[in-house]
């Protein structure tokens, strides 16, 4: 059973169509990535699940509930988490307490300060971010800071986490890391939604591809079968 | 648990001696109506109220960044429910009646207008400030065919009392609010809105009840001071300095801390009183100076100034701010 479905998913820029009648979903325990040149529409496409913009038309459920037209911290806090490809972290704050706030605001169960602390230490370890926790966010490098993302999308105790290029600009032995926390987030039991430009890690750490191209899905399937698609390639490298 | 009770008594333990040193002074505070001059009477409660409007502008600007200007609208409110309820209330419910009528205009005010950002939030208050004197005017002039109204004097102990008692409620709140998990949301809300609200803050809720909370403070102080002057207009009511010079009062004591707010509302306080007193013509002017060099020099206002000095000397053990 899908956990994330939508449905002719379509939003307007101006004239332009950056999403247009998008059919896709995400089942439970799956790792979904989303692929396409650039301009495809696929953070528009993150915006439109995660409530940071709202769809012309087309809904979406999650979990079997329709949850178009709902705020930004509800959906959250029904568990849906997602990071951002241009960083949003909090710069000047500790970088814990960055994890704290997800933890308290992020779901329905109440914690008393002292269990946020813990559980925010926890995250940290996770993400290898652990000798840090006191400086302003800031002051990270711009790969830890996205590392201080997941974890602080992961606060939120989600059960499906929007993953939004976290391996932009990593060199290999990074994003070797990043692949294996990607299985990490995977074998806790939450379901991944990816966007990635690198081939190498979204093939081999998919268990099914989406392609979008001028905001319209032009396939969808198993890692070898993407590579070997005709349409696939020809956007891709003009034919 | 054992973790949490430990973590509790050490951080009793280092409030310990700033507590009684500040019981001390809010006892020697309270009885100083009973010794001190006329004059300090009146020039303290002054100071209270300037105190009150920035720590409650910081309480809600601080944090979220978003300049508001409508101080002097929610004191202005205050103000102008004294001066109707004067006749026929005690003090004490009229500066509730004050604070409540604030909040629930700012609730109001803010519900329609947080989701302006930055300048035009700004642009917004000022403008709201405008709007409700000139109403207020109108209203006046063409239905009750008066302007202005006479309020009715309280003695000036009772009023200094008061103001202290709103200064310590209003620190206390700032106090409490920062440490807070709702001070840190604020805070997230100010570094990166959109961010906080897909971390599940509810930044809407957050930023409006905090504009609320402020407000309060704001009208209650209004409804005190309000008695001090015999008689009150739209103009006097709803005077921009009133938005403005707490604004000042933050950025030159330093609004990353409560200590710094207050000390930058007593300084400008007692300027004022010496400038208006002993060089009235120069007044605005040196005002203005002041204001440029403590831009320019002291980025983190008094506070930033006491900060560093104090790492040099102590050499640097805990620099959190």
């Amino acid at each position: 059973m899908p956990i994330l479905e939508g449905q002719g998913v379509t939003k307007y820029f101006g004239g332009l169509a950056a999403v247009s009648d998008v059919d896709f979903h995400v089942d439970q325990g799956e790792i979904v990535g989303l692929i396409g040149p650039n301009g495809a529409g696929k953070t528009t496409l993150f915006g439109l699940i995660s409530a940071a913009l709202v769809p012309n038309s087309g809904t979406i459920k999650f979990k079997g509930e329709n949850i178009t037209g709902l705020k930004p911290h509800i959906i959250c806090r029904m568990g849906l988490a997602r990071t951002f490809q241009s960083v949003k972290v909090f710069p000047d704050m500790p970088v814990i307490s960055n994890v704290t706030l997800g933890v308290h605001f992020g779901s329905r169960q109440k914690v008393t300060s002292a269990q946020a602390a813990q559980q925010a230490t926890r995250l940290l370890e996770f993400v290898d971010l652990s000798g840090r926790a006191t400086v302003p966010a800031k002051d990270l490098t711009l790969v830890n800071q996205k590392m201080l993302e997941v974890a602080r999308a992961l606060a939120t105790k989600p059960e499906i986490i929007l993953l939004d290029e976290i391996m932009a600009g990593l060199n290999s032995t990074e994003i070797a890391q990043s692949m294996e926390l990607v299985s990490k987030i995977r074998a806790q039991g939450i379901t991944i939604f990816m966007i990635e430009h690198v081939m190498k890690a979204i093939m081999s750490v998919c268990d099914r591809i989406m392609v979008l191209d001028h905001g319209k899905k032009i396939a969808e399937g198993t890692p070898q079968e993407i590579a070997t698609s005709k349409t696939v390639v020809e956007v891709y490298l003009g034919e | 648990m054992i973790q949490l009770s430990w973590t509790s008594i050490r951080a009793s333990k280092s409030y310990l001696i700033p507590g009684i040193i500040l019981l001390i002074v809010l006892i020697i505070l309270a009885a100083l109506p009973t010794f001190g001059s006329k004059y300090s009477i009146i020039f303290l409660s002054t100071i209270y109220m300037y105190i009150v409007l920035t720590t409650s502008w910081v309480m809600f600007s601080g944090p979220t960044r978003q300049i508001s200007l409508a101080t002097a609208v929610f004191f202005g409110i205050g103000i102008y429910v004294a001066a109707i309820l004067g006749m026929h209330l005690p003090l004490v419910v009229m500066v509730l009646i004050g604070g409540l009528t604030s909040a629930v205009m700012a609730l109001l005010v803010g519900g329609l207008t947080l989701r302006l950002k930055g300048v035009y939030f700004t642009i917004f208050t000022f403008g709201l400030l405008e709007l409700i004197k000139n109403l207020l005017n109108w209203y006046e002039v063409t239905f009750t065919g008066t302007r202005g109204r006479f309020v009715v004097v309280v003695d000036n102990n009772a009023i200094y009392l008061y103001m202290l008692a709103i200064v310590v409620l209003t620190l206390l709140t700032a106090f409490l609010i920062r440490r807070s998990k709702y001070g840190l949301a604020l805070q997230s809300i100010g570094e990166q809105e959109e961010a906080a609200a897909h971390i599940g803050i509810n930044v809407t809720l957050m930023k409006v009840s905090a504009f609320a909370i402020s407000a309060f403070f704001m009208g209650a102080a209004g409804a005190v001071m309000a008695t001090r002057w015999t008689y009150i207009d739209p103009f006097m009511a709803f005077n921009m300095n009133y938005s403005f010079t707490p604004v000042l009062m933050a950025i030159f004591g330093g609004a990353g801390q409560l200590g710094g707010v207050v000390l930058g509302a007593i300084f400008f306080a007692y300027l004022e009183q010496i400038l208006i007193t002993k060089y009235p013509y120069y007044y605005m002017l040196i005002f203005g100076i002041v204001m440029v060099v403590s831009i320019l020099y002291l980025p983190n206002g008094l506070a930033g100034v006491f900060q560093k000095w104090r790492l040099r000397t102590v050499g640097g053990g805990n620099a959190h701010s």
